[in-house]
């Protein structure tokens, strides 16, 4: 399948806006890499999927709602908490499990939630957030908000049955949910076209008469216009959208799994590696003289100290106390 | 006192419930137009709109998930099941999501649902639609498990279950929404968690729950005439959390329990009972205590094998009787 690539020329004016996206983008790389070392020395543990190459999707995306919009997303969820507005030292301290984790250490890299900034999860069922969305959307319709959910999922999700079922009633009752799918290819080991009938994600929108785009996901600027037509039609008209960005992940598909493995060749990632959406970003901010390279540089050095901080504040943070075992079981 | 029917006093506590607060809403297969599978809506179609009675397609899972969504964002949806032999394509979320959201967000994240509807076996429907399956949820923690069997507790408990802050699995006896008893008019609620002697007696406890309690409760008049012996019977009403106050006190005065449940043997709820017992009360056991349960088997379709399938009173008279050293 290829990833089709779509420039866009960026417009005077809004360097501010482009130079946030960059930084959004290196902060969630940088976080990533630094999360994956502190994998490796055995700071965090359980599966920790990364989201490097993926950066554009949430970046994009993210920048495309409102605060009061609701978001959820699947276990490969760092960066969608971050840019949704949690603090990356509560998203590490989570992945450290620490108290001071964002889900006070319980949940873990699968299970990152922020309620205060409606990010509704880090879920580890792969398809059954899909519905929770829809729910969040729903409820957003019975209150008569006009609040967006935005939900993102892998494409190896749209096989399941919760996403079938989940489409069917969206589009039935015009749920105002963005369903946002990153198609990176793989669900694990399994490249997309060993595991479904219909290649082009996008198509399966038809079934159930929804509206349906595809955008070239390692292009931050065309995930965000991509995701703010979705989010208006949601908004506007209620319509729920089929959205696919293609994209790529660069690592295993957890810490536990090799790089590349037996199901893709290391000339693919490297090929894949060319698209990157980070160096896009940055050509075309430098072609246009919308940043100079000491600005990059700054920038890259403000971001490697916030994630420094970020893994200051996890390890500092404390182990959850033992009685938080039985805590949070029920509401009393 | 007013006498209605269980399904009616279900019908009175949505309807109370969907009048008192607006975050309340139903939603399931036929609960709207059709007026409910067995009934149980009827009329709250009319009485709330199409807003608040929501018909869904035959989507388990789908529909359980988005009342799960509903209730994170802080509306108290009640999901209704056509039948709980159904909901077994919903168990993800119920389990996964709804049970764990609490903690997994580290006490972010309440889900106030209720999921209800009729369970256990009724006549005749067979392997894929008759079984008692409350053990299955009652193991999970973060739900909560409760199963009436009287309209009054019905009524009560239904309230209750669609004002707490956790998710309920509500486990309505299919065979008992035609059963009738006292319900008084207004506001009630009968607290989860709570177990209910409805019978006293001082020679042998009966646990049972939902459309069991019936069985045990003829067994115990039976008892009483035939041989002479008191049975208490103790009727659950909440699988989880279980009420082992209630039941070990029972067993203190009575020395001797049998435990009489719709499920099937192999961890039972009346296994569950049994550990408790054995544990707490081991001192004031003249007896090991027996269960009587659905066979081991899957439900069979014929009328004959279907009743030696399902508890009754002679099977209940018979474990008293061996708990008593009676034969
Ligand atoms: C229902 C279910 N089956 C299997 C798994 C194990 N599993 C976790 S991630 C994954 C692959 C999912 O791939 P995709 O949806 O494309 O997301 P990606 O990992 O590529 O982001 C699998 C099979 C699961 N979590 N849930
Ligand atoms: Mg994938």
């Amino acid at each position: 399948m290829s990833q089709p690539a779509r420039l866009h020329h960026v417009e005077p004016g809004r360097a501010e806006f482009y130079h946030r996206l960059l930084r959004q983008m290196l902060l969630v790389r940088r976080f990533e890499e630094r999360a994956g070392e502190a994998y490796a020395q055995g700071q965090i543990g359980g599966f920790c999927h990364l989201y490097i190459g993926q950066e554009a999707v949430a970046v994009g995306a993210l920048n495309a709602i409102r605060p009061d919009d609701y978001v959820f997303a699947s276990y490969r969820e760092h960066a969608h908490a971050i840019i949704a507005g949690t603090a990356p030292g509560a998203v590490m301290a989570e992945l450290f499990g620490r108290e001071g984790g964002c889900s006070g250490g319980k949940g873990g890299s699968m299970h990152l939630f922020n309620v205060e900034h409606n990010f509704l999860g880090g879920h580890g069922i792969v398809g059954a957030h899909l519905p929770l969305a829809a729910g969040a959307a729903f409820a957003s319709r019975y209150r008569g908000t006009d609040q967006v959910v935005l939900c993102f999922f892998g494409e190896a999700a749209v096989n399941i049955g919760a996403f079938h079922e989940t489409l069917n009633m969206a589009a039935l009752w015009e749920l105002p949910v963005v369903f946002l799918c990153e198609n990176n290819r793989y669900g694990m080991g399994t490249a997309l076209e060993r595991a479904a009938a219909v290649w082009d994600v996008y198509r399966r929108a038809c079934s159930y008469d929804m509206a349906e785009e595809t955008v070239d996901g390692m292009d931050v600027l065309a995930v965000y216009e991509a995701t703010r037509g979705a989010v208006t039609r949601a908004r506007q008209e209620h319509l729920p959208t089929l959205l696919e960005a293609r994209t790529y992940r660069y690592m295993g598909h957890s810490m536990a799994d090799p790089i590349h493995g037996h199901y893709r060749t290391k000339e693919e990632l490297e090929e894949q590696k060319l698209q990157d959406p980070i160096q896009r970003l940055l050509r075309q901010l430098l072609d246009d003289e919308l940043m100079t390279d000491a600005a990059i540089e700054r920038m890259r050095g403000e971001v490697e100290q916030e994630v420094e901080e970020a893994l200051r504040f996890a390890d500092e943070s404390p182990e959850p106390p033992p009685e938080a075992l039985y805590t949070d079981v029920y509401r009393d | 006192m007013p006498v209605v029917t269980y399904r009616d006093a279900l019908n009175q506590a949505l309807r109370e419930e969907m009048d008192r607060d607006p975050n309340v809403f139903l939603m399931g297969e036929e609960v709207g137009v059709y007026q409910g599978a067995y009934k149980v809506s009827r009329g709250l179609l009319e009485a709330f709109n199409e807003r608040r009675v929501i018909d869904t397609p035959i989507a388990e899972l789908g529909f359980a998930g988005i009342g799960v969504g509903a209730a994170m964002v802080g509306l108290r949806p009640v999901i209704e099941f056509m039948t709980w032999n159904f909901a077994l394509l919903a168990v993800d979320q119920v389990v996964n999501s709804a049970a764990k959201m609490l903690y997994m967000s580290g006490g972010q994240i309440p889900i106030p649902i209720v999921f209800r509807g009729p369970g256990g076996a009724a006549l005749q429907l067979a392997a894929q639609h008759s079984q008692a399956l409350e053990s299955w949820y009652a193991h999970v923690p973060g739900l909560k498990v409760v199963a009436p069997a009287t309209p009054y507790d019905a009524k009560g408990l239904l309230k209750a279950a669609i004002r707490d802050d956790n998710p309920v699995v509500f486990l309505e006896g299919e065979m008992l929404y035609n059963a009738k008893g006292e319900v008084p008019d207004g506001d009630y609620t009968v607290p989860i968690g709570v177990a209910d002697v409805k019978r006293e007696g001082s020679d042998v406890t009966l646990i049972c729950h939902s459309k069991t309690v019936t069985v045990a409760e003829r067994a115990a008049e039976r008892l009483a005439a035939e041989l002479d012996v008191s049975a208490e019977v103790v009727d659950l009403r909440s699988i989880r959390p279980l009420d082992t106050e209630t039941i070990v006190t029972s067993v203190q005065k009575t020395n001797r329990c049998v435990v009489v449940e719709e499920g099937w043997p192999f961890c039972g709820v009346g296994a569950q009972v049994v550990d408790e017992l054995q544990r707490r009360a081991f001192d004031s056991l003249d007896a090991p205590v027996l269960r009587v349960t659905s066979a081991d088997v899957p439900m069979p379709y014929n009328k004959k094998l279907e009743r030696a399938a399902k508890p009754n009173p002679d099977r209940v008279i018979a474990a008293v009787k061996q708990v008593a050293y009676l034969d």
